[in-house]
C-alpha cells in the first residue's frame, strides 16, 4: 500500500509490546477521546492486530486508511468517522 | 536490620509474606530482618468463591477471614491506607501519618472495580466482583422470570478472565433446571474478535456457546449502558436489548502506585516478566530493548498489580509469590536466588466451570498455551475442592 494519501495522523498510539487484544483496546480508548475527523496511528507488534483491527473498524464504521509494514512493527491508521 | 514490607494482604501478598518469613526464619529469630504486610482492611477475602455466591451455591461469611490469622508468626501486621511509596528514600508512608522504611519492598496492592469509570454501571449492570454484588445478583436471577439475559465486559483487563464465560454458562444451566430456558435469550458479549484471550481455550469455549444456545458476539465491548431504553451499545455502536444485565466492570490498579510514579494511570506496575521487579519506565525509550530499562533492585510486584499479560487471578499471585520470595530472602542474606524459584516462568493454573457439573483445567505458562481436557465431572468436583481447602493451604504455602 502507498502512503501517498495518507491524511495527517492527529494521534499516534504506540502499543508496541503490547499482546493480543491491548494494541485493540487501546485504540478503541483512544477513539472514544478522539473528535469525528481525527485520524489515528495504532503501532503493534502483536500479529493479530493486522486482522482484529481492521475487523473491528468496519464494524464500528470507521474508516481504514491502511495497515502499512513498518520495521519490526506494523502501523494501522484509522479515521474516526462516528 | 533488614526491613521486608510487603504491601497488600491478597493472596500474592500473604503467601510472599509467609514464604519470606520462613526463608528469613533465623535473621527475623536474631532480630536481624523483620517482614511487615501493610493492609487496608486487615482482612482477607477468598475473591474467586464471589461467583459462586451468585450461583447460590457460597455464603459470603465464608469468604472472609482476618488477614493476622493467616500469617505466619514471624510477620507483623500493621492495617493502614499506604498514601505513598518513596522509592528515593525507601520508605511507604500512610494515611495516618505512620512511615515505613524499607530495604526490600514487594507491593502486591491488586485491582480494583471502578464501576463509577462507566455512566449508569451502578444502577443498571449486576455483577459479582464483590460479596455484596454478587448477592445481588443472586436476587435479581431468583427474580428473573424469562426475557433477554446480556453477559457483557467493560474493559480488559479484569479479574478472572474466565469468569464471565463461567457465569454465562452457569446462567445457562440454571434457567433451564428452573424452566425458563425457552422464555430466556442468552447473548454473550465478547470485547474481542474470539470468545477468549487465550486461542486455545476460545477453540474450546466456542463449541460450548453453540450448544447452550447461547449467543455469542465478537468485538463487541460494552460501551455504553442506555438506562432509558435498557440497552447495551457496545464499543463498535451496536444495540443489544436486555431485560438483565451482567457485566464485568472497568479495572484499573491501586491508585498509590500511579500517585507514587511508578505506574502509569491504568495502575498496572511495570513488572520483569521473570525476576518480577518493578521496572523504572512503563515503556522503553525509542530504540531501547525493554531488557535495557532499568529495574528497581529491591522492588517487587505480583498477583493483579503488574502489568504481565498474564490472568489477573489468585492462581497467577500463587505461582509468583514463590520467586519473589526466594529473591527477597536471597538479597536479604547476601546471596543470589536460586532453584527452581530464581526465574518466574508465568505459569498459572486455574479451573474452568462450564455448567452441568462440568468443568476444565487451564496450565499454561509464558511459553506453553493452554490444552484445556474436554470439560468432565472431574475438573468441577476439582474446583469445589479447592475452593474448600483454600484456607489451610494456599496463604500459607503449604500446596
Amino acid at each position: 500500500m502507498t502512503e501517498t494519501t495518507t491524511p495527517q495522523v492527529s494521534r499516534t498510539i504506540d502499543a508496541r509490546g503490547s499482546f493480543c487484544p491491548g494494541p485493540l483496546m487501546e485504540l478503541i480508548r483512544g477513539m472514544k477521546e478522539s473528535e469525528v475527523g481525527e485520524v489515528i496511528a495504532v503501532l503493534s507488534t502483536d500479529k493479530g492486530s493486522k486482522t482484529d483491527i481492521p475487523k473491528w473498524v468496519g464494524k464500528a464504521g470507521h474508516n481504514l486508511i491502511g495497515v502499512f509494514v513498518r520495521d519490526g512493527y506494523d502501523e494501522i491508521i484509522v479515521e474516526k468517522v462516528r | 536490620m533488614q526491613r521486608v514490607v510487603v504491601l497488600g494482604g491478597g493472596v500474592g501478598g500473604t503467601l510472599a509474606a509467609n514464604l519470606i518469613a520462613r526463608k528469613l526464619k533465623k535473621p527475623i529469630a536474631a532480630g536481624d530482618a523483620s517482614v511487615t504486610v501493610v493492609d487496608v482492611t486487615g482482612s482477607h477475602a477468598y475473591q474467586p468463591g464471589y461467583m459462586y455466591i451468585a450461583m447460590g451455591q457460597e455464603r459470603a461469611e465464608n469468604l472472609v477471614r482476618p488477614e493476622g490469622s493467616l500469617l505466619d508468626h514471624n510477620v507483623n501486621l500493621v492495617v493502614g491506607d499506604v498514601t505513598r511509596i518513596d522509592t528515593a528514600a525507601q520508605a511507604v508512608e500512610l494515611a495516618s501519618g505512620e512511615r515505613l522504611p524499607y530495604q526490600q519492598l514487594v507491593i502486591a496492592t491488586g485491582s480494583r472495580i471502578v464501576p463509577e469509570e462507566l455512566a449508569n454501571f451502578d444502577q443498571e449492570a449486576q455483577h459479582f466482583y464483590s460479596a455484596e454484588a454478587a448477592m445481588k445478583l443472586r436476587k435479581a436471577l431468583d427474580a428473573f422470570t424469562g426475557g433477554k439475559i446480556v453477559i457483557g465486559i467493560a474493559g480488559i483487563p479484569y479479574k478472572c478472565p474466565p469468569a464471565p464465560l463461567e457465569v454465562a454458562f452457569l446462567v445457562e444451566a440454571e434457567l433451564r433446571q428452573r424452566g425458563l430456558r425457552d422464555k430466556t435469550e442468552i447473548t454473550f458479549l465478547s470485547p474481542i474478535n474470539r470468545a477468549f484471550t487465550i486461542e486455545s481455550v476460545s477453540e474450546m469455549a466456542t463449541p460450548i456457546f453453540e450448544e447452550k444456545g447461547i449467543r455469542l458476539e465478537l468485538l463487541a465491548g460494552v460501551g455504553e449502558i442506555d438506562a432509558e431504553r435498557k440497552v447495551v451499545i457496545t464499543d463498535a455502536f451496536e444495540e443489544h436489548p436486555y431485560d438483565l444485565l451482567i457485566c464485568v466492570p472497568p479495572h484499573r490498579g491501586a491508585q498509590v502506585v500511579v500517585d507514587s510514579g511508578l505506574a502509569p494511570k491504568s495502575g498496572w506496575l511495570p513488572t520483569d516478566r521473570h525476576t518480577l521487579q518493578v521496572k523504572t519506565v512503563a515503556k522503553p525509550a525509542p530504540g531501547q530493548a525493554d531488557a535495557d530499562v532499568p529495574r528497581y533492585a529491591n522492588v517487587y510486584a505480583l498477583g493483579d498489580t503488574t502489568d504481565l499479560p498474564l490472568s489477573k487471578a489468585g492462581s497467577t499471585a500463587h505461582f509468583e509469590a514463590p520467586i519473589v520470595a526466594e529473591r527477597v530472602a536471597a538479597a536479604v542474606l547476601g546471596r543470589e536466588p536460586e532453584g527452581k524459584d530464581a526465574s518466574y516462568t508465568g505459569r498459572v493454573m486455574c479451573f474452568f466451570e462450564v455448567g452441568d457439573g462440568k468443568g476444565t483445567l487451564l496450565k499454561f505458562d509464558y511459553d506453553h498455551p493452554p490444552k484445556p481436557p474436554k470439560p468432565n465431572q472431574l475438573w468441577h468436583l476439582g474446583k469445589i475442592v479447592f475452593n474448600k481447602t483454600y484456607w489451610p493451604t494456599v496463604p500459607k504455602g503449604r500446596v
